[in-house]
């Protein structure tokens, strides 16, 4: 793959230096503040990448409240903080912000990056108020929430139900990601889910929006996770292995604001992401040893592995059955167990999570060897955003 | 308090989409025709992306149009939509070109398939607000 001038700006300019998490938990919840969350994750980040909170002098905090980068500045005590941003993408946030820090660092303007997103997802805010307050809903609150089409299953339940008119993909493959994805909690001391989950539990679980069942949701939790992006010369003082940012992008679909304004459903903005982020790291998707992939329902990963081009459209169903994504199967996806059987953090605990696996620091859950890897984020109404990474 | 005691939640219209929500009680689903080009559009917004004027007039559609995707609904996220489960959002091709994700009138466990035809009718909510509503057309209409 040939990578043009421009796509290969940002390879290797940047390294995820720190990577932090509370607990993530459900009832009775954290007992915590969102923002006290926020600050335990963010200087255990920093700490991770052998830095002093005084240190970080560029923040891009989470786009839905409550957190302003003027917290961070106030807690830390940061003299000078040259640079900050908001990526209003929803669930692509975390990831996209990658593209974000990397760009301020290779531009010159800061070089240590605090990206960060926490909330009581269980025990505060719940999602469909989240929702209301966010200007990328207006659209819909105008024209579909009275109608009856209120909260994201409801909104991505058509795209899941026209695949599987189109293409005869089945509910018992959704099961297959969501069993998937508890196995891999089980490998995690930090899951909010403790318990197996099988196909037919999966089958006989209540349906929410159909043909979205109880179990190819995501979860509602409490917790924080934050990393810490900086630039490539600061490897030589890093104390943790040196994980470079080799790929990014961010992909807005076609009316980006309402799915159902959008000529072909099934378009996401993962694969405009993809192409980019694979271009500028110079891999294919042959090459992603792990990858890392926002599950806030199980279709959703179905379609991403689409996008992404690990199969062809309409394969997806086959590619998850069998253990194809499994530890072990041919592409290991969601190793920490997801945002559908870990927690739900935005996906902030999927970039963690892959900078585990390429550090050699993911336990039981390991992919041995894994030298490249890819993490992506969904959402906002199928907004994406990828980033490939590379061990040092 | 029973689930029927409240409200659906009504539109925060303003200029650019109130001509959208006032068609609607007068039993018309109306959308924007760019005053310059011609291209139509939906949902209701101030600018037509193929030419950039700032001009439209509201022009009625043809209200019939088949299945695109469809989801039911067996949960409520508002307490509003307690009362109707299960209900069926239904996302229909309408007219030539346009797009609309309405609730769908009739029984929820009727089986529905991509190209099922059907048109648009209107619920009155109450005198302030009107909704679409999607109803199954009968085969025998379907070419009407």
């Amino acid at each position: 793959m040939i990578a043009s001038a421009d796509t290969m700006s940002l390879r290797d300019k940047a390294v995820l230096s720190g990577i932090g998490e509370t607990r993530y938990v459900r009832a009775p919840g954290s007992g915590k503040t969102p923002i006290a969350l926020q600050m335990e994750a963010a200087l255990a980040a920093i700490a991770d990448a052998g830095l002093k909170p005084s240190d970080i002098d560029g923040i891009i905090p989470f786009a839905i409240p409550p957190l302003v980068a003027e917290d961070f500045v106030t807690n830390f005590g940061i003299p000078d903080l040259k640079f900050s941003a908001l990526t209003p993408m929803g669930g692509a946030s975390a990831t996209a912000s990658l593209q974000c820090a990397a760009a301020a660092i290779a531009g010159g303007i800061c070089r240590h990056v605090l990206i960060s997103l926490g909330r009581n997802g269980y025990s505060g805010t719940r999602i469909t108020s989240r929702l209301a307050a966010m200007p990328q809903f207006r659209v819909v609150g105008e024209f579909e929430v009275p109608s009856g089409a209120v909260a994201p299953a409801q909104f991505y339940a058509p795209i899941a139900r026209r695949h599987m008119e189109l293409y005869g993909t089945t509910s018992r493959q959704l099961a297959e990601i969501a069993v998937t994805m508890r196995r891999h909690a089980l490998l995690n001391g930090n899951a909010v889910m403790k318990e197996p989950l099988t196909v037919e539990e999966h089958q006989s679980s209540r349906l929410i929006a159909d043909p979205f069942r109880m179990f190819d949701c995501s979860l509602e939790s409490d917790g924080a996770a934050c990393v810490v992006i900086s630039a490539a010369d600061h490897v030589q003082d890093m104390p943790k292995r040196a994980v470079y940012l080799s790929g990014v992008g961010e992909g807005h679909p076609e009316s980006p604001s309402a799915v159902s304004q959008r000529r072909d459903l099934l378009a996401f903005g993962t694969h405009k992401a993809a192409r980019r982020a694979f271009a500028m790291a110079g891999v294919t998707p042959a090459n992603i040893d792990v990858a890392e992939i926002y599950d806030c329902f199980t279709f959703i990963v179905l379609r991403q592995l689409e996008e992404l081009g690990f199969c062809a459209a309409g394969e997806g169903g086959a590619f998850v059955e069998g253990g194809g994504i499994s530890l072990g199967g041919r592409l290991p996806v969601n190793t920490h167990g997801g945002l559908l059987s870990q927690a739900h953090v935005g996906g902030m605990n999927h970039i963690v999570e892959l900078v585990r696996q390429l550090r050699g620091e993911a336990g039981r859950a390991q992919v041995k060897d894994a030298e490249v890897g890819l993490v992506t984020g969904f959402g906002d109404m199928c907004d994406g955003s990828v980033a490939i990474m590379r061990r040092g | 308090m029973s689930a029927s005691n409240y409200l659906v939640p009504e539109p925060d219209a303003g200029p650019d989409t109130q001509p959208y929500w006032d068609g609607l009680k007068d039993g018309r689903f109306l959308v924007q025709q760019c005053a310059s080009c011609g291209k139509r559009r939906h949902y209701p917004r101030p600018v037509c992306a193929e030419c950039y004027s700032m001009e439209a007039h509201w022009v009625p559609v043809a209200e019939r149009g088949a299945v695109h995707s469809w989801t039911v609904c067996h949960h409520a996220f508002l307490p509003a939509f307690k009362a109707p489960l299960p209900y069926v959002m239904v996302v229909a091709d309408i007219d030539v070109d346009l797009r609309v994700n309405l609730q769908l009138e009739g029984p929820a466990d009727q089986p529905l398939k991509i190209g099922d035809r059907v048109r648009i009718a209107y619920r009155v909510v109450n005198e302030r607000l009107t909704l679409p509503v999607l109803v199954r057309e009968v085969r025998e209409a379907a070419d009407a």
